[in-house]
């Protein structure tokens, strides 16, 4: 593998962050899974790197996924997305910060519609002012959460307390990333990188002390692929997609598994414990799974932050092996503890490589 | 006497130099590189019939020295204009030529392969392109892959960087089909054992004695020919190569690991060619090869009187399309030279 053709790439496929006064919009599904990731994001904005973002309550899901199922019609999509940049436009921002990856994907893909297709806007734009009375201008720049996370990357490192370096050996922690679909396989000019090597967290990784590791089915979909899951019938598809990324990953003795997308963690991370109780296979060491993180608690962990405030006992794929590698002080008797410090009760289904 | 000026040393421009030196014209042979040849210089063998290029090269590259025409190496023409019915050219070196005819034989580059991000060139250590692969055919070129082993499998990819949207190349590259076939063979004579195989959309055996060599590679070499587009390439932990397709014909996806991918990387028209136009205000095809005013009758003929277009300049074009080309620009200059005095 030579670095110099990357870096090459890397180089072809910069694009503009804002620095400042961001719009948030939330995804539906990672509060959900990993509630503690945007509370994160937000923390480390706002207290560590003294940034303006704000977000509106009265903003809504996206619809990505029911559009992406064909229950959401292109029309209905488009108004939804311009009564968000109502809001943003009301509240006086034009720097859209997502937090998910299918809505990052919808945010350009229909920005760019209206681009091809003028009509298309001036109907929205009725739409919209008919149903709301709202109006709307196009953010000046959209970026994904992880984008603004990259851009702030090195001064991250700065404040960080930990590093992606094992604690008992001293060598750089190994990585696998993983982007999500939507962030630039459909405008690979809109993500970090590009999309068949994509840097977005290449550098997160690499800046806070990993390595990366390139497995031959990098690019292959996490196994949430909306059809594969969502049909209850076609889930099969779904856990062998995710089966097929671990399998081609393990040689490589990958330490944490690194997600972009909302989606992609949960069953990089559910998925895991599955495959133990199905055929007792586990893909870590010592017969324990790979930690699954989303890059707001990856970014989180290096600054210090304690791992069961982030919410990290909702992953399926136990994190403390990936803590006790980088030497994070934790209290194992919190991991279910309320912040009173009374115990909430242990989960009933027993974690993956326990 | 009439001056001519040739902008491009490769065949076509050798070639067009001595049949109007042999016409009996003063001729001037501009070169950007140090020296003559053009991309002959980095080929080994010739398809159909695995002719050494050396053959070719010496033999036009002997008429040449033997013609005694001008040639300027190191050379690029700066600006051309038309006064009074001569062309006035300085160069890069800066020189001054007063030229009766100029003929631009610019040439192609091939496709940066490094733009198919999809199959990792420059990225991964075993893919190459079929450039590449035509160095290492030579005698002493090292074809083993890690751990310093022959490939045990090997697969061709046609078609990279022509007929294809996402690369902005419409254009069939015509030679790439065959060159894949004679590469293939080649590479079965060094290693009997091996497997190779060609992904393929057509195959586009349009010249002499071409189907028969393809016919030659199923039957006698055992060249697997598999109809469908590779979507990606990645590299294993022990540097070999997982490629992902599909057969369409049984209608199916394949996986399948190589040790070698070799990348059939078509034309392109090129700065050079790019650069030409501009410089001699002629136009470009929407290929960005240059436009010649009839597709039949003048295809030597640029937009601009007294320019004219020999080679690949033009369009995608073998060795021996090159040479004939070549030929009959020199003959359209020297019918025009005629009628214009």
């Amino acid at each position: 593998m030579q670095k110099e053709g990357k870096i090459q790439i890397w180089q072809d496929y910069q694009k503009e962050i804002a620095d400042d006064h961001y719009f948030y919009v939330r995804s539906c599904i990672r509060q959900n899974f990993f509630p503690g990731a945007e509370q994160t994001f937000l923390k480390i904005l706002r207290t560590e790197l003294n940034k303006d973002i704000y977000e509106n309550p009265h903003h809504t899901s996206c619809s990505g996924i029911g559009y992406h199922s064909d229950v959401v019609p292109f029309d209905t999509i488009q108004t939804i997305i311009a009564r968000q940049f109502a809001l943003m436009t009301e509240a006086g921002y034009q720097n859209l910060a997502v937090s998910c990856i299918t809505s990052f994907g919808i945010y350009n893909e229909i920005i760019e519609t209206w681009k091809e297709f003028p009509s298309e806007l001036e109907k929205v734009r009725n739409l919209l002012k008919k149903a709301t009375g709202r109006e709307f201008e196009i953010p000046k720049n959209v970026a994904h959460a992880s984008d603004i996370v990259y851009k702030f990357r090195q001064q991250i490192a700065e404040l960080g307390k930990n590093r992606f370096i094992n604690h008992y050996t001293g060598k750089p922690l190994k990585i696998v990333e993983h982007i999500g679909c939507h962030y630039s396989k459909m405008f690979p000019s809109k993500g970090v990188g590009g999309a068949e090597f994509p840097h977005v967290l290449v550098g997160l990784i690499e800046s806070w002390g990993g390595e990366v590791v390139d497995y031959p089915e990098r690019r292959h979909c996490c196994g949430f692929g909306f059809r594969q899951y969502l049909v209850m019938s076609n889930r099969g598809y779904s856990i062998s997609n995710s089966r097929k990324k671990f399998e081609s990953m393990e040689p490589y003795k990958p330490d944490a598994i690194i997600c972009n997308c909302p989606g992609c963690p949960m069953f990089l991370d559910r998925w895991q414990y599955v495959i133990e109780e199905m055929e007792g296979k586990t893909y870590g060491e010592n017969g324990q799974g790979i930690p699954v993180l989303t890059y707001e608690e990856m970014a989180g962990l290096v600054l210090g932050y304690d791992p069961w405030d982030m919410g990290m006992q909702m992953h399926q794929t136990n994190v403390e092996p990936l803590l006790d590698k980088m030497g994070i002080i934790y209290d194992p008797k919190l991991k279910y503890a309320r912040k009173d410090g009374n115990i909430i009760g242990k989960p009933m289904m027993v974690n993956c490589g326990c | 006497m009439k001056h001519i000026v040739i902008i491009g040393g490769g065949i076509a421009g050798m070639e067009t130099a001595c049949a109007l030196t042999d016409a009996g014209h003063w001729v001037t042979l501009i070169e950007k590189e140090a020296q003559v040849g053009g991309k002959l210089n980095n080929w080994s063998y010739l398809f159909p019939d695995f002719t050494p290029v050396d053959h070719v090269k010496n033999v036009i590259q002997s008429k040449c020295i033997e013609k005694d025409f001008s040639i300027l190496t190191n050379t690029e023409v700066n600006t051309i204009h038309r006064q009074n019915g001569k062309f006035n050219i300085e160069t890069s070196g800066e020189q001054q030529l007063e030229a009766d005819a100029v003929v631009v034989a610019s040439g192609y580059e091939l496709f940066d392969a490094r733009r198919k991000e999809e199959y990792g060139y420059k990225i991964y250590d075993h893919v190459i392109t079929s450039a590449d692969l035509e160095q290492l055919l030579l005698p002493d070129g090292d074809i083993t892959v890690a751990g310093g082993a022959n490939p045990k499998r090997i697969a061709f990819v046609h078609c990279v960087g022509s007929r294809d949207e996402k690369s902005g190349n419409h254009y069939c590259s015509k030679v790439c089909c065959i060159t894949g076939v004679k590469q293939a063979i080649e590479l079965r004579k060094r290693l009997p054992d091996a497997e190779i195989y060609c992904f393929y959309m057509d195959l586009r055996m349009y010249g002499k004695n071409f189907e028969e060599l393809y016919r030659e590679a199923q039957e006698k070499y055992d060249i697997q020919f598999i109809r469908g587009r590779l979507s990606e390439a990645s590299e294993k932990i022990d540097k070999s190569l997982l490629i992902k397709s599909e057969d369409t014909l049984s209608g199916r996806p394949l996986k399948m690991n190589v040790d070698l991918l070799v990348l059939l990387v078509g034309m392109e028209a090129g700065k050079g060619t790019k650069s030409a136009a501009t410089t001699c205000g002629i136009g470009c095809e929407e290929s960005g090869f240059l436009k010649t005013t009839d597709s039949f009758l003048k295809t030597n003929f640029s937009e601009q009187e007294g320019i004219f277009l020999a080679g690949s300049c033009t369009a995608p074009m073998s060795i021996n399309d090159t040479i004939s080309h070549a030929r009959s620009a020199a003959m359209e200059v020297n019918n025009w030279l005629k009628m214009n005095n």
